[in-house]
C-alpha cells in the first residue's frame, strides 16, 4: 500500500487543465482511484461530465490510453479491450500487464448502462468499474436518475406546488453488483481518501471483475459551495447516507462507523436541492427520508455482522 | 481447395474459423444463431484460439468489438434484424472511429409484426452508418465475401468496418456445394494485422472517442467520405488477388446477358440467382433481357453503374425493403440519383418484393420482366410497384 507521499509523487494520469467545474467530485474520485494504479492504464468512460470535459478535441487530459464509446456501454467496451489484451497476449503479440478502469456517472451506471455493466461483471472480465455517483444526470442539466435521493429537486423531479421533489427511494446499486458474486465490490467516498485508494488498489489486485461505487459531489446539481465538497461528502458518510463498506468474495465488511451517527438533515440542509423540504408541510418527507437511511444502515450493519 | 456441401451459416462460420480472429463478440438471433453456436464449438474444441465474448446483447456485441478493435485486435461479430437494429447507435461509432470490424449479417425482416424470414430492411436501416456493405447471392459468395472483407477493411486508408450480407434461411439454411480454401491459404491471404493505433501500446497512449464540436466534427465525417473512396478502389484490388487464389472473380456487380439487353433487372442477394433462370427462359423466347447483380451497396459504385446502365431503355429495380418515403425502395432511390441528368438515361421502375420472406420464384421474375418489356413497348407501368402482396 503506497503512502500519501508516494501517491502525491506519482505522475497524474488525469492532468489539470480539463474543463470540469470547480469543485467537481468526479475528478477527485478519478484521481484518487488512479493514484492506486501500478500498471499502464486503459481508462474507459461513459458519456457524461467526466468524459465531455476531459477530451475536447484536439486536446486530451488523459496521459493513459483512453476510450469513450457511448453512454450505456462503457462496461461492454472495456470488456472488449480487456479481452483483446488477453487474446493478443496469448498470441505473443503483447507483453506486460495493464489496469483496465471504467468510469461512469450514476446515469450511465445505475440506469442506461446497467445491462452492459451486469453483463461484464457476470462474464468476469478483469477490470475495475468505478461509478461516480453525483445523484443525477448532471451533464444534461441535473435530471433525476435512479440514484437520486428521494426528496431531491432536479429538473425532471422538480419541487412543485403539489410534488415535493423526487418521490422514489434510490436504487442500491452496490448491493445489486454484490449479488453478481464477483471478487470485490465496495462503496467509498473521496472524503475518506485512504479508504478509497486502499479499495481501488484491492480491486485492481483482484483477478476478475470489481466494482467501486463512489459518492461524487456536484456543486451545480447539489447547489453547494464549490470549496465545501469534501466536508459535505463527509456529512453524507457520517449521517450514514453513504456507508463505507466492502464485499470481498461474498463477505461483507463495514469500513467506517461514525462515532456519532448524525441526523440526515445535517447533510440535507447544506444543499440547495433539498431546500424546499425545510418549508412547512414537508416534515413528513424528512421523516421518511431519515427512516429510509436508518433502515438501510441497519441492513448494512446486519450484513457486515456489526449488530 | 476442396468442394464441400455447406449451408450459408456453415460457410460463414468456416470462414470465421479460418480467419481465426483475435476476438469475437456475438449474441444469438434467428437466422444467424447457428453461426454463434458453430463458432462457440470451434472455440470449445480448440480449433480456433479466438477469445469469444458471450455478450448479453447485440449493443454490447458491437460495443465490445469496438473496444477490441481499438486495442489492435482483429474483431468480428454477426447478427440479424433486431440485433442489427439494436446496434444502430454503435455502428456509427465503429465506422467513425475507423475500426475494421467484420460483421456477417444474415438478413431478416425488422419487426413489427415480428418475423424471422428474409428481407433487407435490417441492412438498409444501416446503409448510412458508414459501413461498407457487401451482398451475397449464395453460400459461396458469402464465404468469399467474408474472407475478402478482412482485407478490404484493413486496407491502408480504408480502415472501415464491413458488413457481409446473406439472405436469411434462403442462403443461411440451404445446403450448397461450395469450394473452400485450405486454412493456410486463408491465413496467407488475409495476412497478419497490426493496427496503426492501439489502446494497448503502452509507450504511445491514445485517446479514442473524444468530443469534437463545431470546429472538428465535420472534418472527421469528411474523412469518412475519403475512406469510402479508398474502399471503392480497394474492393476490386482485393477481388483480383482473391481471383488469383481461387479462380472466382468479384466486382462491384455481375452483369448477366447484358450485351444487347433492352430490359434489365438489378437487385441484391439470392433473388438474383432466381432471376438468372428467368433471363434464360425469356431469352429462349427471343426477349432481350439481362440482369445486373449488385454486390457492393456501400460505397455505391455510381460511375460504374451509370456506365453499365446507360442506353438501356428499361431497368427494373428490385428492393427487398421499403423506405416508406412513398417514393420507392433504397436501391431505387440511389439508382435514380446516380442516373439523374445522365445521357441515355434508362426508364427506372421499382419492384418492392419479398418482405418478411414472401417467396419469389422464377415465374414471378418472368412476370416482372414481362411488365418491364411491356413498358418498353409503351404500356404504362407504375414507377413503384409492390409485387406479390395483397392490395
Ligand atoms: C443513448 C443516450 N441517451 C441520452 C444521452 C444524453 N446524455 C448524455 S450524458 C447524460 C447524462 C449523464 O449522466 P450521468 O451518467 O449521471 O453522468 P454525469 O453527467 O452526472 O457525469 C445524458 C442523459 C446520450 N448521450 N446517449
Amino acid at each position: 500500500m503506497a503512502t500519501l507521499k508516494e501517491m502525491s509523487r506519482k505522475e497524474e494520469i488525469l492532468t489539470g487543465g480539463h474543463r470540469l467545474c470547480a469543485g467537481c467530485g468526479a475528478s477527485i474520485v478519478a484521481r484518487q482511484v488512479l493514484s492506486a494504479t501500478q500498471n499502464p492504464v486503459v481508462v474507459a468512460l461513459a458519456t457524461g461530465c467526466l468524459e465531455v470535459s476531459t477530451t475536447i478535441y484536439p486536446h486530451t487530459a488523459w496521459r493513459s490510453s483512453y476510450i469513450h464509446n457511448a453512454f450505456e456501454n462503457v462496461a461492454a467496451t472495456l470488456s472488449g479491450v480487456e479481452t483483446a489484451f488477453r487474446a493478443l497476449k496469448k498470441r505473443g503479440k503483447l507483453e506486460g500487464d495493464f489496469d483496465f478502469i471504467a468510469f461512469g456517472g450514476d446515469g450511465g451506471t445505475y440506469d442506461i448502462g446497467l445491462q452492459s455493466l451486469s453483463g461484464a461483471m457476470e462474464r468476469g472480465h478483469d477490470l475495475l468499474y468505478v461509478c461516480y455517483d453525483n445523484g443525477a444526470y448532471m451533464n444534461t442539466g441535473i435530471q433525476r436518475s435512479s440514484a437520486t435521493p428521494s426528496g431531491a429537486d432536479t429538473t425532471t423531479s422538480p419541487a412543485g406546488r403539489v410534488i415535493p421533489g423526487k418521490r422514489e427511494n434510490r436504487k442500491e446499486l452496490t448491493d445489486i453488483i454484490a449479488a453478481h458474486n464477483i471478487p470485490y465490490v465496495a462503496q467509498a467516498a473521496p472524503s475518506n481518501w485512504k479508504d478509497m485508494t486502499r479499495k481501488a488498489q484491492k480491486a485492481l489486485e483482484s483477478d476478475g471483475s470489481t466494482f467501486l461505487n463512489t459518492l461524487a459531489v456536484c456543486p451545480r446539481g447539489w447547489r453547494t459551495a464549490e470549496e465545501k465538497g469534501i466536508e459535505i461528502t463527509k456529512l453524507a458518510v457520517d449521517t450514514c447516507f453513504w456507508p463505507l463498506f466492502e464485499v470481498e468474495n461474498g463477505k461483507w465488511k463495514l469500513n467506517y462507523k461514525p462515532k456519532e451517527k448524525l441526523p440526515l438533515v445535517e447533510w440535507l440542509k447544506v444543499q440547495g436541492r433539498f431546500k424546499h423540504l425545510f418549508q412547512k408541510g414537508n416534515e413528513e418527507m424528512l421523516e421518511k427520508m431519515q427512516e429510509y437511511v436508518d433502515q438501510r444502515w441497519q441492513k448494512i450493519l446486519r450484513l457486515c455482522g456489526e449488530e | 481447395m476442396k468442394r464441400v456441401a455447406l449451408t450459408g451459416n456453415e460457410a460463414v462460420s468456416l470462414a470465421m474459423k479460418q480467419i481465426n480472429p483475435d476476438v469475437v463478440a456475438a449474441y444469438p438471433i434467428t437466422p444467424q444463431t447457428e453461426i454463434v453456436q458453430m463458432f462457440s464449438q470451434y472455440v470449445a474444441d480448440g480449433q480456433v484460439d479466438t477469445e469469444f465474448i458471450t455478450v448479453e446483447s447485440e449493443h454490447s456485441a458491437m460495443s465490445a468489438s469496438i473496444g477490441a478493435s481499438a486495442s489492435g485486435a482483429r474483431a468480428m461479430t454477426a447478427t440479424s434484424a433486431n440485433g442489427l437494429a439494436l446496434m444502430w447507435e454503435v455502428m456509427y461509432i465503429a465506422a467513425s472511429s475507423r475500426l475494421p470490424i467484420i460483421m456477417p449479417v444474415v438478413n431478416r425482416a425488422l419487426s413489427a409484426p415480428i418475423n424471422i424470414h428474409c428481407d433487407h430492411s435490417d441492412a438498409m436501416g444501416a446503409r448510412d452508418s458508414g459501413w461498407i456493405q457487401l451482398f451475397s447471392e449464395n453460400s459461396q459468395e458469402a464465404y468469399d465475401n467474408v474472407i475478402q472483407a478482412i482485407r478490404i477493411a484493413e486496407s491502408a486508408n480504408v480502415l472501415l468496418p464491413v458488413m457481409v450480407n446473406l439472405d436469411g434461411f434462403i442462403i443461411s439454411h440451404a445446403v450448397e456445394n461450395i469450394d473452400v480454401l485450405d486454412d493456410e491459404k486463408v491465413q496467407d491471404f488475409i495476412g497478419s494485422y497490426t493496427a496503426d493505433y492501439s489502446l494497448l501500446d503502452k509507450d504511445n497512449p491514445i485517446t479514442f472517442g473524444p468530443l469534437a464540436l463545431q470546429d472538428y466534427y465535420f472534418e472527421a465525417k469528411r474523412q469518412q467520405v475519403e475512406a469510402m473512396k479508398y474502399a471503392h478502389k480497394a474492393i476490386p484490388e482485393v477481388a483480383r488477388e482473391y481471383e488469383k487464389l481461387t479462380g472466382r472473380g468479384y466486382g462491384y456487380f455481375t452483369p448477366y446477358r447484358m450485351e444487347d439487353a433492352e430490359v434489365v433487372i438489378i437487385g441484391l442477394g439470392s433473388t438474383m440467382g432466381t432471376a438468372q433462370v428467368a433471363v434464360d427462359e425469356l431469352r429462349k423466347e427471343g426477349n432481350k433481357v439481362g440482369l445486373l447483380k449488385l454486390r457492393v451497396f456501400r460505397p455505391f459504385p455510381k460511375e460504374e453503374l451509370a456506365r453499365m446502365l446507360a442506353g438501356i431503355p428499361v431497368v427494373g429495380v428490385m428492393d427487398r425493403a421499403d423506405t416508406f418515403s412513398g417514393n420507392g425502395g433504397p436501391l431505387f432511390a440511389d439508382l435514380n440519383t446516380v442516373l439523374y441528368g445522365g445521357e441515355e438515361r434508362p426508364e427506372l421502375y421499382n419492384f418492392i418484393y419479398g418482405l418478411g420472406g414472401r417467396d419469389i420464384n422464377v415465374s414471378n421474375l418472368m412476370e416482372i420482366y414481362r411488365y418491364l418489356l411491356n413498358a418498353r413497348d409503351g404500356q404504362t407501368l407504375n414507377r413503384v410497384n409492390y409485387f406479390g402482396v395483397r392490395e
